[in-house]
Order: structure tokens, then sequence, then C-alpha cells
């Protein structure tokens, strides 16, 4: 897999350490790097950080120790460290520094389309751009070594289709450096106050223009054989990957001349000096902001900024092929459509999340429920999820929605944030303080399922396990709620859908009493994914009765995949093959028509 | 050589697995390949589709209307994901229901052999394999199930893998 192949990358250019937090596409990334390591016998630090700010923030002293260093995220995670990413580019680095973000053209699973590139571009940082995981495993060593050269952090930025792509890599043994950890003082450059900032940003400016001219780095060139004369096509990333196909399919191959860029900021000077002489008609093919096109300010190019491509979604074969076709005047082969539909995801049967939607629904009909960013965002087909922002939100939204209707004058509705555990880790702590600072008044409610779920169960700080699989200080979600200031706080199991309903109008009561605030419930389940805790728990052998009306409560209002409706009957049935036999239904059918046995 | 095959389900059901095992069968032949898979929300219980390309090819996707072969974990995805097959490629479900595909009822057969439900996509595959039109025969397939899947699971894997063989070479 793409991520693999970077991860592999990592170990063999003897990066010392690892840090990430996970988020799709990137999330296999870190996890390949403590298997690597153990596999090839590296001593590396990996870690899962609580968040990206603090990721790049350890991964950076590393460096400036030295040592090369990693940091992978998604492309939205960069977001979070936009802070030290900038600085970092005007302080530099010592021992090579890479920062990985992976981009979500689509989006597939992302909250933006955003492109990394022009993060990069903005921050002065250079940025390398594979089409394919084989790339991408070879850029790793270049992007340290240019790291090293510059001493600037270099970005390698893959998208979903490399990240998850799979492919053969040749494999090399890990090179070991020799550095121990050494940082040299140097207060004006590592506490740069505004007077060197100057003077930083002008070597900054010094670095990429040289960098523009790295001959290493500049755009491979596929002649074509003179078919079309003074047209080129300019495309990075995968869709250079594509283009390739598709220009074989159409019998092009080898006929129009095609450029990749690997390095698509700072593009190379020369390289847009000869564009400019040689060719009437350009094509830019790249995902998802014009980077390479603003960079080339042409006007023979067509891109996004002349509408000859589509402004946003994912540049999938099927758009480049018309792209393709257009540009080199042929005739369009008619294509299949896809349907639109499909199938929707949902939680898992058995997931404690969809019992707590529940009782957070049934609680409080008239609510206003500010979500967060994890499976749990699946609510919103329940109706118990509101809003989904970024990494915390949830929680903000939930004190600005309390301060709105209080300002107001009106009624104030009940107001309840859910959040997951590692979500409420990464960013929900400083939301937290502040929300019970300002004396709003909300119930939270902690989704703690034990793990990341969405991203592949990675262990959150509460598991006791690091990255590697060695022991950690567990923090404690409890402790945490208690320091940021909370006075009401109270813990169920969501399966007990009575039990947390009855903690919610606690909770609810409580945010109203004259000494209220911010009302947090632990909403404890495990996850269904993790088969050791869903072989602890008892399994029920569900059926419905011949009681049920049909009434649709069940399927509209809890949505499980194991209870579906048969059409002749039009009665309830479980898919006894999708049920998981957790007995949480029962307590859901207006009619007490779906009863639970203890399997024996 | 050049083949280009999709593989269609619900999240869960084992596309992931199926990919992974044809590109192991590709690259044990010496051939090329190159395949994309689905992660993330879409994982939980939504439509997935991963994709096979052996041969020379530098992109990961099939493009629409491309493919040489399909195999659909579930009936359920055939209108989501058929426009992705070249016109009269084969399509191959795992259903037990008849239609305008080739079919096996895969949980039909992971169930009567006690298997769990997920057995199911080894089931088809053994089914595709035991047909004419693959990339590679069953033989090589079953020495990579042999080769890569953890020991826990290999005999299950290996039982629906020749029960799905056997459905196609009695037809």
């Amino acid at each position: 897999m793409g991520n693999e192949a970077i991860a592999r990358g990592i170990i063999e250019a003897g990066c010392t350490l690892a840090a990430s937090y996970p988020g799709t596409p990137a999330s296999e990334i870190l996890p390949a790097v403590a298997a690597f390591a153990q596999e090839t016998g590296v001593s590396i630090h990996a870690e899962w950080s609580v968040n990206e700010k603090v990721a790049y923030e350890t991964a950076l002293a590393n460096s400036m120790a030295g040592r090369r260093s990693a940091v992978s995220m998604k492309q939205v995670g960069l977001n979070v460290a936009s802070d030290p990413f900038l600085r970092s580019a005007y302080l530099g680095v010592k021992g090579g520094f890479m920062i990985i973000s992976a981009d979500d053209p689509g989006p597939h699973s992302s909250q933006t389309e955003q492109d990394s590139r022009f993060f990069a571009m903005f921050a002065k940082v250079p940025v390398l751009d594979p089409s394919s995981p084989r790339e991408a495993k070879d850029m790793v060593g270049k992007a340290f070594e240019l790291s090293e050269k510059y001493e600037l952090p270099v970005m390698l930025r893959p998208t979903t289709r490399v990240c998850h792509a799979r492919q053969t890599v040749a494999l090399s043994p890990p090179e070991i450096l020799d550095r121990p950890a050494r940082f040299e003082k140097n207060p004006g450059r590592w506490c740069a106050t505004p007077q060197y900032v100057r003077e930083l940003h002008r070597q900054l400016n010094d670095k990429i223009a040289r960098i523009a001219m790295e001959p290493d780095f500049a755009p491979v060139f596929t002649p074509g054989d003179g078919s079309f004369p003074g047209v080129g096509i300019i495309a990075s990333g995968v869709v250079f990957a594509h283009a390739w196909d598709l220009l074989e399919d159409l019998g092009l191959g080898g006929r129009v001349d095609l450029y990749q860029v690997t390095m698509p900021y700072p593009l190379n000077r020369d390289f847009i000096r000869r564009l400019e002489a040689q060719y009437q008609r350009l094509l830019v093919l790249e995902e998802t902001y014009p980077v390479m096109e603003l960079q080339l300010k042409s006007d023979k190019v067509q891109g996004r900024l002349t509408q000859t491509i589509p402004g946003e979604g994912e540049l999938t074969p099927e758009v480049v092929g018309r792209i393709l076709e257009k540009f080199l005047g042929r005739a369009e082969t008619p294509g299949a459509a896809p349907p639109g539909g499909g199938v929707r995801p949902t939680l898992c049967a058995g997931c404690g999340h969809r019992a707590a939607f529940y009782a957070i629904k049934e609680a409080f009909p008239g609510g206003i429920f500010p979500g967060d960013i994890g499976c749990y965002t699946l609510g919103m087909n329940l109706g118990a999820v509101d809003t989904c922002h970024c990494m915390g939100a949830g929680i903000s939204q939930a004190a600005g929605f309390y301060h709105a209707y209080a300002a107001g004058g009106g009624e104030i509705p009940a107001i309840v944030a859910a959040i997951g555990d590692s979500t409420f880790f990464h960013a929900g702590v400083p939301a937290l303080m502040n929300a019970v600072m300002h004396r709003a008044r909300f119930i939270m409610v902690i989704l703690d399922n034990a793990t990341t779920a969405m991203t592949g169960l990675q262990p959150t700080p509460e598991a006791g396990v690091n990255a590697m699989g060695q022991p950690a200080q567990p923090l404690y979600l409890a402790d945490l709620v208690r320091a940021c200031g909370v006075k009401f706080l109270r813990e169920c199991d969501p399966y007990d859908i009575p039990a947390l309903m009855s903690l919610l109008q606690e909770a609810h009561r409580y945010c109203r009493t004259p000494e209220g605030g911010v009302a947090v419930v632990i909403a404890r389940h495990p996850c269904m994914l993790d088969k050791k805790a869903y072989e602890r728990q008892p399994v029920y052998e569900m059926c419905v009765t011949e009681d049920c009306t049909g009434c649709r409560h069940c399927l509209d209002e809890f949505e499980c995949p194991a209870l579906i409706l048969n059409e002749g009957t039009e009665q309830v049935v479980i898919d006894g093959v999708r049920c998981v036999g957790c007995g949480v239904c029962s307590h859901v059918c207006p009619g007490g028509a779906i009863e639970a046995r203890r399997r024996e | 050589m050049k083949q280009q095959i999709i593989i269609s389900g619900l999240g869960g059901q084992g596309a992931l697995t199926l990919t992974r095992l044809l590109a192991e069968a590709a690259a044990a032949l010496g051939l090329e390949v190159i395949t994309s898979e689905t992660h993330g929300m879409a994982q939980r219980g939504g439509a997935v589709i991963s994709m096979v390309k052996v041969g020379p090819f530098r992109g990961p996707l099939i493009p629409a209307g491309s493919a040489d072969l399909g195999l659909f974990l579930t009936d359920k995805t055939l209108p989501a994901h058929r426009f992705y097959l070249k016109p009269g490629a084969a399509a191959f479900v795992s259903t037990a229901a008849p239609g305008d595909y080739f079919h096996v009822d895969g949980p039909g057969l992971a169930a009567r052999l006690g298997l769990p439900a997920v057995a199911a996509n080894l089931a088809l595959l053994g089914y595709v394999a035991g047909r004419a039109g693959l990339f590679c025969g069953a033989e090589a397939l079953e020495q990579v199930l042999r080769d890569k899947t953890p020991e826990r699971f290999r005999d299950m894997n290996l039982q629906a893998f020749k029960a799905g063989l056997e459905v196609s070479s009695g037809q």
C-alpha cells in the first residue's frame, strides 16, 4: 500500500522519530513505520500524538537535535499543525524533516478537498507530489536529502489514490546514520524575535529560489513524436498516472509531449522558461487547486483558471479522459455514466454510539445536537447530529448556541454535544475549558468506545499503550473533564438506554439550576470492531414477535443494519448474519415486539 | 497481458481481502499490478469498490466502461458499480438470486460449511477462479491463499475457496 511504501521509505532513510495523528487517508503510515522498525531492528520513536500540532512540534525538535524526523497526517490535520508549520519554514531545520500531508480529492472521507501543495506554497516549503506508491517511497529519501541540503522542511503530498493503491516496491536495508542527538543553541534562530525574522525570511526566499533550480527535482519529460507540434501536457500526482494510461488507451502514448512534475512548488524555473518558449498550447492537470497553473502565469495554459478543468471534485479517469479528448481534438468516447445512489454508510450493528444517539434524541426531541468528527458523525442519519465542523468544534459550538439563545432572550432549547473519546483528547479539552469558564450550560456526551474507530482502531491516550505496542502512561477522560472545571460528571453504558436517558434528564436539570454549567456524561461501550471487547459482552438471541405492527419506528429512529422490513408481511425481521446480539433494540420497540433472550 | 478487474461490495464484506489476493497472485506470476481500495467512512457498511489492474499500467483507477471482469460480493452494489464494466464483460455475483450475471450463493455455501458469513468472499473468488477469463488459474490463487493468509483463517478460507471452485466446475 502507498502508505506502507512511504513508511518503508522513512525507515530506509534512517529517520529516528515519526509522529502522527490518525486520519484517512494517512492513517496506515505510522503503524507501518512501527512494524518495519521492529522487523528491521532499527531504533525509532514512533508515536500517535494527541493531535497534529503536537506531533509536528515533537518531530521538529528531533530534527533540531540533528536527527531525521517525519510527521504524517491528513490534509485537515495540517490545518491543526499550521502554526508550527509556517514558523518552521522561517527557522528551518537541522536533521532532515519531512511532512506527509495526505490530500483527499473528491473528497472521500474529509471535511474539505483542500490542496496541501497550496499550503506548502503559502508556507514557502518545497512539496513533492508522487503518482504511485513506488514513486512515493523513492521521494522519501530525496525529501530528506533536500531538507538537509537547505535546512528546510520538505512536504510529501500523496493523495488518497496513492495512499490506498497497492504495488510491489523494491526494498533496501535501512540506512544507519550515526547521529547522536545534539541540540546546538542559537537563540537568534530557534527563538527568532521579530528583529531576526526579516533576515530569516530573506534566507527562506533565497532557499526557495535555489531549490527552483535543482536539476534532480526538475519535471520528467516524455517527448511526443511530433504529431502534436507546439502542444504539451503537464501533470502531477496521480493525475499524471491517469493521463498516461488514458493516452495509451487512446493510442496517443508517446505521440504528444508529456511532462510529469514531481515538485509542483517551487516550480522549476528553467521549465517555466522552456514552456513559454516552445509551446503554443499547454494543458495542466493537477489536484485539487491550480498550484502549478498559478506559477506558470501564461495565457497558453488551459486548466482550472480557464475552466477547462472542473474547479472541484476528484480528477477521475472519466473526467481526465474527456478533457484529454477535447484538448487533443479527438472525438469524445461515449462513456458509461455512474448512476446516483448506492448504499450509504451507517453505524455498525451493536455500536454503542447508536444506543447513545437514540437516548439523546428520545430525551430531548426539540434539542440542538452539535456533533464532531468520527464514526459518530453518522449519527446525522439518526437525526442526532446537527453539525459536523472540525475536530473539537462541537463543544465550542454548543457553547456558542447557548450564548446565542441565552442572549436572545427566548426559550433555550436543550443543547447536547456529542464527541468521541479520541476527538476529545485531540481538540476537545481547550473547548471544554472555555465553555466552563464562560458559564455555558449544555450537556456534553463523550462517546467513549475506547479507541479511534473510524481510522482503524488506533489506541487513545486512555489505552495506556503506545504506537509501538509498549506501555504508556494512561490519561483518563474523567480526570480531564474534572480538571476542566466540570461539576457534573456521570458515566454509564449506553446499551442501557433507560439508564442513559435518566442520566441525561438529571444532567439537563443540573444545567438549568442557578449554579449549573456544563454537564458531562461519559457513555462508555467498546467498539464492536474490537473483537476482544465483543467476545467479552453477553450475546442475545433476538426475535421479533407477532406484535410487530410494521410501524417502522426501529427502522427509522434506530437504523440498525440488522433490522430489516419484510416487504411481504410488512413486519420487521432480524438479519441473523448482521445481528451481533447486543440486545439494545429490545428497548427501542414502542410495542415491545423485539425480544432478547440470553444465548447460552 | 492487460486485465482490469473491479471488486464491489459493502464495507466489511472482505473486498479488500480479495483485492490483495488477486494482486499477490499477479505479483507471484511476475506480472506488474496496481490496485486501489476504499478506506474510511464508506467502510462502515457503505458501498465500497476496489480495482485491480494487471499489466503495464501506471494509475490505480479503472475508467468507467473499461473493466474486463467484475466481482460483486452482493447484488446490492450491482446498480452502483456495474457501469465500470466493459460492454459484455462478465459480472460474478455472490448471491442466491439469479439474474443477468453469473452467480454463486456465497453466503449459503459459507453457512452450509459452518463458516462465518465473511467467508462468502472466498467462495466467490473460488467460483471465478474456476471459470475461464481470469489472468491466473485456480492453482495460483490457492497457492497465494496458503502463503499469505494468517494461519488462524487459512483452513476456513481454503474451504470456502474450494467450495466456490466446485460450484463452477459442476456447471
